[in-house]
């Protein structure tokens, strides 16, 4: 393939797309099809056939829309570029749909959203911006929407140095968590000596309640590869790893997919757009532990081995995958590349905070009316997300707490919501960024029961190889019982602290080095009701008694 | 690599080859400080936590056995919060299985116990978590004691690196990861097995034992692995 073939493939498409009166856009992600969605697919499908209809109508099925608790969601979109999102669609809407409004082109007052609520108006798709509007299955969707553009114009006119250049001057940072400069770290393993080098993307997503990754990789495979493509061109790489969650079958099916048909197209392999640069990605899927989202427990698993940390450095930059120098980011960090190469770093960085650029994906879940995935440019108030976008607290609840980064974040109170979103503003308030999981929580949640809740977690997944992690998660998760079976004392209270500090302080990996956060940060704005629930000290005098 | 370079270690200037852990130089300098699955001539692991080190600079203690020296690096190994971590490991280990010494076939010739002493660990501030485990004596000489284990994977690794059998092996995560022997089969049916009893010598704790051995009686040869590696990179037994 080269860039005129790409051109005539997008054209082509695009012409194609528009004998069709209009689109009917369906959401074909995770969330839409465990509520019902292929049955609303199938029931336009056949409501179309009969009325014959569909070499007018092209029936879609998308990525996902965002608004995953009101699915299954249908989005009809019309020649003139006129759209109208239907929510809680099923098979019997789907016919009055398919009937009232693509029949008869009367769209239906029923089950209809309003497209100008700030849950939409809010929010800023860059990442997504493909998500729910291609069909994540077909290669020539995406090049219709301007897909491998910037792969092209990256080999074709910039030197690896000027991408690297140009991700630094965007001020992308990793969004795995920790928000490492992704241009500093390009440039690392650019620079890093070895013949062979390797990319890797993480789709080890597993912090509860967090599914960023997984919709980018289900609605829009080809933008994650492209954007591993780029890497690869700029550090030097000919083979990278996607790395996914065995979790997440229906990811690892549309990967699958869109790897063949980029293979087909010549736009992974040998010699892609006719330059001398060659790139393969295979998939690697996980087995179900949380820590092989650490980057050198996921370098372990790649390489066939026990999926445990290993002490840095060395980094991965200098000695990774097979001892070569080996480039790890998220896999919405590669979801970001496209569209920096394609408007330019300026663009980007315009975006956001002064230290935090671009868009941020959240999963916004819990005590929240709108729970689903949203995009918004980073530094947004929390307020901002929690009461626009998310709508408020449901049951006429009182806001409490919104946990932020999982297992390794914290719960940010009432008193914090003007805080805007971003790096170092959730890392002082004792949160931090994380991947993008936002748990939304009302006023009946028990502070205590939710740090219980993240210990356990971190205590299952804990690898076992070091010991502050292995035995310190189970002694804190313990401890935490006594204070909610009101058995614990005082003294309880101060070993927990001082167990959370060491912990934090030993553990070999960001597992354990972030597990006690939950509890650091519960008891930081909720002490009360961690003392509320210790037992009666005993009666004064009864210790002098005894002596 | 012969470039030498300088540290500060405890307020004195020192120098170390630039391929050396800062383990490798606290040694040298004769400070004491506790270590339990670092043994001298296997791989390192970095899990016990216990050489954990105050390097100026650095966000939190480092693991002075999996921590390369560097040109101007100032290292503290005995600070009160050290001191204060390192109980608080050792309080942990004892507490996470049976570790009742009263009873143990290594008392009083055990790498955990001198650690807990010399830490001085005089009681236990954790709950004993007490799990149910069970025992393999199915091997003609040895015995496998899960209830004294502290996870440190020297056996693992002397079987690996030392003796090239790998029968030895984790299984399981987190707080209900064991030893296993081969796929995870009785050590007595273990067809890679040697019954060099490497293994049972590396142990630092009553977890390995010859059979037949009771209270106390168990004494291990510590230096056996370096034993080994410095008879054969000087080929001491080829004839």
């Amino acid at each position: 393939m080269n860039r005129p073939e790409l051109q005539a493939l997008a054209e082509g498409e695009l012409a194609k797309q528009k004998e069709f009166r209009c689109r009917v856009l369906c959401c074909a992600s995770t969330a839409c099809l465990s509520s019902g969605g292929q049955e609303v697919r199938k029931a336009l499908q056949d409501e179309l056939k009969a009325a014959g209809l569909l070499k007018e109508v092209q029936l879609v099925a998308t990525g996902c829309k965002g608004l995953c608790s009101r699915g299954p969601v249908v989005e009809v979109e019309s020649a003139g570029g006129e759209r109208v999102l239907y929510a809680n669609v099923t098979p019997e809407a789907a016919q009055q749909i398919a009937r009232g409004h693509l029949a008869g082109g009367q769209p239906l007052a029923d089950y209809q959203m309003d497209a100008n609520s700030p849950f939409f108006t809010k929010q800023l798709r860059v990442v997504l911006s493909n998500t729910g509007l291609i069909d994540p299955e077909r290669i020539e969707d995406y090049i219709a929407h301007g897909g491998y553009a910037a792969l092209a114009h990256a080999l074709r006119e910039l030197t690896p140095e000027e991408v690297c250049s140009l991700i630094r001057k965007s001020g992308l940072r990793g969004r795995g968590g920790a928000g490492y400069a992704t241009g500093l770290k390009w440039d690392l393993v650019r620079k890093a000596p070895g013949d062979k080098k390797y990319v890797i993307a993480n789709g080890d997503e597993g912090d509860p309640g967090a599914y960023m990754d997984r919709t980018l990789m289900e609605s829009d495979p080809h933008r994650v590869l492209e954007g591993m493509a780029i890497a690869a061109y700029a550090v030097g790489a000919e083979q990278g790893y996607l790395y996914v969650r065995g979790e997440y079958p229906l990811a690892v099916k549309r990967l699958e997919k869109a790897i063949k048909a980029a293979e087909r197209q010549g736009l992974l392999g040998s010699k892609i757009f006719d330059s001398g640069f060659n790139f393969r990605v295979d998939i690697r899927i996980g087995a179900g532990a949380f820590v092989c989202g650490e980057e050198t427990a996921l370098m372990n698993s790649i390489m066939g081995r026990c999926g445990e940390p290993r002490p840095r450095p060395p980094y991965p930059a200098q000695s990774g995958l097979w001892h070569s120098p080996t480039l790890i980011n998220n896999v919405e960090t590669f979801g970001n590349i496209a569209p920096i190469v394609a408007n330019g770093p300026e663009w980007y960085a315009a975006l956001g905070t002064e230290k935090s650029k671009g868009t941020k994906i959240f999963a916004l879940t819990g005590n929240v009316n709108n729970t689903g995935l949203i995009e918004v440019p980073m530094g947004m108030t929390l307020r901002e997300i929690v009461f626009d976008i998310g709508g408020g607290i449901p049951n006429g609840r009182e806001f409490k707490a919104a946990q932020t980064g999982g297992p390794s974040g914290g719960c940010i109170p009432a008193e914090h919501l003007d805080t805007p979103v971003d790096y170092e503003s959730l890392t002082a308030l004792g949160s931090m960024m994380g991947s993008g999981g936002l748990i939304v929580m009302d006023d009946e949640t028990s502070m205590v029961q939710i740090a219980q809740f993240y210990m356990e977690f971190c205590m299952d997944e804990s690898c076992g190889k070091c010991v502050p992690c292995r035995v310190g998660t189970a002694q804190m998760h313990h401890l935490l019982g006594r204070v909610l079976a009101g058995e614990a004392t005082a003294q309880d209270l101060q070993d927990l602290e001082a167990l959370c500090k060491m912990v934090k302080a030993l553990s070999l990996c960001g597992l354990g080095q972030s597990a006690p956060n939950p509890i650091l940060s519960t008891l930081k704005y909720f002490r009360p009701e961690y003392e509320a629930r210790l037992r009666a000290p005993a009666a004064a005098g009864a210790g002098q008694e005894a002596a | 690599m012969d470039t030498v370079i300088t540290l500060t270690l405890n307020g004195e200037m020192v120098s170390a080859r630039a391929d050396q852990t800062l383990l490798d130089i606290i040694r040298e300098q004769k400070i004491s400080l506790p270590t339990l699955c670092h043994m001298d001539g296997l791989s390192e692991r970095g899990g016990c936590r216990l050489c954990a080190v105050e390097v100026q600079g650095a966000p939190r203690p480092m693991a002075a056995c999996v921590t390369p020296v560097s040109e101007g690096m100032v290292v503290r190994t005995h600070t009160p919060e050290l001191e204060a971590y390192r109980r608080m490991v050792l309080e942990l280990l004892l507490a996470e299985r049976n570790h009742i010494c009263a009873i143990c076939v290594t008392n009083g010739h055990c790498e955990l116990q001198w650690a807990a002493a010399q830490a001085g660990v005089t009681s236990v501030r954790y709950a004993y978590l007490h799990p149910d485990l069970p025992m393999d004596a199915s091997h003609g000489r040895f015995v496998l004691d899960h209830n004294r284990c502290i996870l440190c994977t020297r056996c693992v690794r002397v079987c690996d690196e030392v003796e090239g059998a790998h029968t030895w092996d984790l299984a399981g995560r987190g707080i209900q990861a064991r030893v296993i022997t081969d796929l995870s089969r009785p050590w007595g049916a273990s067809p890679s097995c040697t019954s060099c009893g490497k293994c049972v010598q590396v142990c630092p704790t009553g977890a390995l034992f010859a059979k037949g051995a009771t209270v106390a009686e168990m004494t291990k040869e510590h230096d056996f692995v370096s034993w080994i590696i410095r008879g054969r990179t000087k080929r001491e037994w080829v004839w």
